[in-house]
């Protein structure tokens, strides 16, 4: 739970419905189309008719900027061009930042002409937020950051009473728009819980209208509660998508939903499905502990993936959490080496250590053909409530099923375990 | 206590939410820890009806009792002490509860346990706690600790974990961390490799906590009973480096000891929550790499991994006893609690009598079950009522006469017009205002020797006989001269031979069809011939019918003599009767309710006023 991306259509949308409350002369066009995979192109315009009426912009909705410079944007076009975009670029892999991944949401809007192109963001500070506004928006905004003027609003102002023209470069006669257009901007961002909004560039119409072209924004999904008649509505609520090139897997996807319907926690990310290390292990913060160890000692490469559960998840949560997690890695190495299954955590505070282990315990009796089969080496490193009972059921389980099981407690550092799967490396696995 | 302190030995707190065990925790550290008084003042229960309630709790052996408010303002009000708000509420409700903490005049700390507050909201419980000096821990943590002087909830877990990292007296260790899981893994790791901590806090994992690492560090700093600084950081965020700006420009002068965890987020792929909230790096400046390098060079002690990060706390600590800066700690063995019960039976320690035997139903599992057969059976095979009365109050499948006969003696008995003793009392009692409850008693209460008693009695009396072998006539003598009562269960008042009752033809003639055997009917029947020669109302009417049909059932079942002894005595006949008039009675309650019948006042004319 944290600030979560979203899409460019939705961010627009979600303006174009809030902005009014606040700045009455805001009259988007709203005329925003999502291009998929499974879409009727056909169909799509025809329901649409601006789209062969009007000149438009098509470009990439995936959470990736800088389209322009990596030739994904298609500007000034008629229906026929967007058409051809669309076929050679839907399911086309590409290649941004060093990710590759397939591209799969397109978005297409009317064409604006314009002479001129402003940049506004707000982003989020311990104190406050701060507004950035810039002359010189678009591509180059970067480049021209010395000309960004950065204004701070302290947390609790009341933007109507704050005197932001006093702050801004002289505007020159786009005053009477871009204050009250960046005041009810402003608004929206603290009233909708934007943990970051980008605005790059928006137009100003001939007609005196503020036109965003290119917007990025992230909200603070902790707030959805506070948002069911917008973006939080719990029958329709807003995707949060995972970055460009990430594909979330079945199993993933189910953890994640029943990570949702539990108040405690259970996050799982794969990293390498053929990876011989992996880990299950209690708590976000020793997660991370363990995954640096596991790189700093070279096994970087092997780990199949991350994540964690915590916050006393039930002995039934974390069974399946478990099966998982085994079911992933029991896939055996094709060159018959052994993999390894961590079972770490620290000393907990009040996660019940019995019952978690009562559940993981299930997952491996469940296994026992699986993990022998994939050669896997268990090794449990754990402390907390109920500590001797849990950690006696994995020692109790390894001697019933034959599966090679190391126990450790409190007593041994939380990371050795690690240390120990490098030496069996280092004598030869088996 | 001293600016730098957030609790003492004497610290009171008010816990917002009724959460037993952390609450029992507090209580048992406090016992550990020797203080004087418990820290718990008192807990808020938004939820309660009462203004004020009481739970108990162990101090010790010694059980006390901590008040419950409904509001937070009384519970202030009430224990002006108490200077920290330990804040469960959900995510939902902790922003408004813990503003109102803040913006009081008696709370000084407002601890946040929920994870999940909007970030704007942290901000703005920020911005009011500077505003009015106060302080915050969380959201989104366990809390944290002064050993042997206060605990935050569930900080530190169990009691058995606070003695093996000797939580229950102070060493020289000041920690803090971001992450509230692995505060309780350092605890003990600073128990193993120095003296101790003296204080230790998680401030959470939030991206905007209510107080940084740099806080806490501050009041360690000027805290001259803590030595060495351990520092557990985070990926993400910029809040080490103001650890490193203040090692800079001399604000810490302690030795202090930090790893920043994350280090690996740069094979993992890109947006991926490593971690905690607050745990993404924005910038290369905000990745562990960046913090440990930068710490490293401000002056800190860095260990090349987690992995040594022991070592390291240790050989620090060693170097400040070798320079006599450690003075020695004040051991002391901790008094012992004693195991609770229900810990105990876990582990196998005590076991315990059981107070009741209960045979017939079981609500443990998955379904009830009513003598062993689960509810969705019974329901799904469509069983009768009589079924289940069977399997309730004889703990048997009754063969279908059997269902079929029970069935019959409830709707025989269901009612008998209002003018009987039970419905009129019903009646009344319903006229009274009275609820459906008070109604339906008043009305069963009257059922006994004379009023339904008839069915019991008339079965008591022809069993005796039967069994001891009387002749019809020598019954009738026998209650005539040595009971001396008329024959319970002969006579009507308006029946007779020539009128018979059909509600006892119908069941003779059921019995006479389906039971293989029915000595006690055939029996009644030669006394009723003797009876009704006398006079032509006394027959066996229905009550007695009813009564001593029901013993030929018993018969008919596989009841040994002693079961059937069992069924007579526990008062099933008089179960039947309650049974089957309960439905008139109430129903008598509800036609009164309905036409919302006044009181009843028997008219003075229907009565006879004499001296």
């Amino acid at each position: 739970m944290a600030q979560k991306n979203i899409y460019e259509y939705d961010a627009k949308k979600l303006i174009a419905s809030e902005l009014p409350k606040y700045y009455q002369d805001f009259n988007y066009h709203n005329k925003l189309v999502v291009i998929d995979c499974e879409t009727d192109l056909e169909k799509t315009v025809s329901d649409n008719s601006w789209m062969n009426t009007e000149k438009v912009v098509v470009k990439p909705d995936q959470l990736f900027g800088k389209r322009g410079k990596a030739n994904l944007l298609l500007l000034d076009a008629n229906c026929d061009e967007m058409k051809d975009f669309c076929y050679n670029n839907l399911d086309r892999v590409c290649e941004i930042g060093n990710v590759r991944g397939a591209l799969k949401r397109l978005l297409v809007e009317p064409f604006i002409p314009h002479e001129k192109e402003y940049y506004v963001s707000i982003t989020t500070e311990r104190d406050g937020d701060i507004i950035h506004f810039s002359f010189e928006g678009g591509i180059f905004v970067e480049e021209n950051w010395d000309k960004v003027i950065h204004i701070p609003i302290p947390i609790g102002t009341d933007i109507t009473l704050f005197d932001l023209e006093g702050k801004m470069p002289d505007l020159g006669e786009s005053k009477n728009i871009l204050i009250p257009f960046i005041k009810g901007l402003y608004q929206v961002f603290v009233d909708q819980d934007f943990a970051f909004l980008e605005i790059n560039p928006f137009a100003i119409t001939q007609d005196d209208k503020v036109v965003p072209l290119d917007v990025k924004a992230r909200l603070d999904d902790t707030a959805m509660f506070l948002h069911a008649n917008t973006w939080g509505n719990p029958s329709n609520p807003i995707e949060f998508p995972a970055a460009f090139g990430q594909i979330m897997s079945e199993k993933e996807a189910y953890i994640r939903e029943l990570d949702e319907k539990t108040g405690a926690s259970l996050k799982l990310k794969v990293l390498n499905p053929s990876g011989r290390v992996w880990t299950m292990v209690a708590g976000g913060g020793a997660s991370v502990i363990y995954t640096d160890t596991i790189v700093d000692l070279g096994y970087g490469d092997e780990l199949g993936n991350y994540g964690e559960y915590s916050g006393n998840p039930s002995r039934e949560h974390t069974e399946i959490y478990a099966q998982t997690i085994i079911d992933l890695m029991t896939e055996p190495d094709p060159a018959g080496r052994s993999k390894y299954l961590i079972i770490g955590g620290g000393i907990a505070n009040f996660t019940d250590v019995k019952a978690t282990f009562t559940g993981i315990v299930s997952a491996i009796k469940n296994s026992v053909e699986k993990l022998k089969k994939a050669k896997v080496k268990i090794y449990v490193r754990r402390g907390g409530p109920n500590e001797k009972q849990g950690l006696e059921l994995m020692e109790q389980v390894g001697k019933e099923t034959g599966i090679p099981i190391e126990v450790y407690d409190r007593f041994t550092h939380m990371t050795r375990v690690v240390d120990l799967i490098k030496k069996a490396e280092e004598t030869g696995g088996a | 206590m001293e600016d730098y302190e957030l609790f003492n030995r004497n610290t009171q707190a008010i816990i917002y939410g009724f959460q037993r065990n952390p609450i029992q925790r507090m209580l048992d550290f406090d016992f550990v820890s020797k203080r004087e008084k418990h820290s718990v003042a008192a807990i808020i229960r938004p939820t309660q009806t009462a203004a004020i309630s009481y739970h108990k709790v162990f101090f010790g052996n010694k059980e006390i009792v901590i008040p419950i408010y409904k509001t937070l303002d009384l519970a202030m009000k009430k224990h002006p002490n108490a200077e920290v708000m330990i804040n469960f509420a959900s995510f939902r409700s902790s922003f408004q509860t813990s503003k109102e903490a803040l913006e009081s005049d008696t709370i000084r700390t407002v601890v946040i346990i929920a994870e999940g507050i909007p970030e704007r909201q942290s901000r703005v419980l920020i911005k009011i706690a500077e505003e009015r000096k106060k302080n915050i821990i969380g959201p989104a943590t366990v809390g944290g600790i002064v050993a042997g002087a206060f605990k935050i909830g569930n900080t530190a877990g169990t009691l058995e974990n606070i003695i093996l990292s000797k939580l229950y007296r102070p060493g020289s260790v000041g920690f803090v961390s971001k992450s509230g899981g692995l505060s309780n893994e350092m605890n003990f790791m600073i128990s193993q490799t120095t003296d101790g901590v003296y204080e230790g806090i998680a401030i959470g994992g939030d991206r905007y906590p209510g107080s940084r690492l740099i806080d806490h560090l501050m009041r360690y700093e000027v805290n001259p009973k803590i030595k060495l600084l351990v520092v557990l950081g985070e990926i993400g965020g910029t809040d080490e480096y103001a650890i490193v700006d203040a090692l800079k420009n001399g604000k810490i002068t302690k030795p202090i000891v930090v790893w920043v965890t994350g280090t690996a987020a740069k094979i993992l792929p890109k947006g991926l929550q490593f971690g905690h909230a607050g745990a993404m790096a924005d910038s290369s400046k905000e990745t562990a790499d960046a913090k440990n390098r930068a710490l490293r060079e401000a002056g800190a002690i860095v260990p090349d991994s987690y992995e040594d990060l022991d070592k390291e706390i240790k050989k620090t600590f060693d170097k400040l006893k070798q320079d006599g800066k450690i003075q020695p700690v004040e051991d002391f063995e901790p008094p012992s609690v004693p195991l609770d019960f229900n810990t105990a039976v876990r582990l196998g320690k005590i076991r315990r009598p059981t107070d009741v035997v209960v045979t017939i139903s079981d609500d443990r599992g998955d379904v009830p079950t009513f003598a062993g057969v689960g509810l969705d059976t019974i329901i799904r095979n469509k069983k009768s009522i009589g079924y289940v009365i069977g399997l309730l109050w004889f703990k048997r499948e009754l063969p279908d006469f059997g269902q079929e006969f029970i069935e019959m003696v409830i709707k025989l008995t269901a009612d008998h017009g209002p003018a009987v003793s039970g419905a009129h009392n019903a009646i009344i009692t319903a006229r009274a205002g009275k609820d459906l409850m008070s109604s339906l008693a008043s009305g069963i209460l009257t059922i006994g020797p004379r009023f339904g008693g008839a069915i019991s009695n008339a079965a008591k009396y022809f069993r005796e006989a039967l069994l001891k072998g009387m002749t019809p006539l020598e019954f009738m003598g026998y209650m005539k001269d040595v009971v001396q009562i008329n024959i319970p269960g002969i006579g009507h008042r308006i029946k007779s031979v020539q009128n018979p009752d059909v509600r006892v033809q119908l069941l003779k003639e059921f019995v006479l069809n389906n039971f293989e055997k029915h000595p006690h009917l055939d029996y009644a029947l030669e006394v009723e011939k003797l009876t009704t020669s006398k006079r032509n109302n006394l027959i066996l009417n229905v009550d007695g019918c009813i009564g001593i049909t029901f013993l030929d059932l018993l018969e008919n079942l596989d009841f040994t003599k002693e079961e059937i002894e069992d069924v007579i005595h526990s008062e099933a006949l008089n179960g039947l009767f309650v049974l089957g008039r309960s439905i008139g009675m109430m129903g008598h309650v509800f036609d009164q309710k309905r036409q919302r019948a006044g009181l009843f006042r028997q008219p003075w004319d229907e009565i006879l006023f004499t001296e």
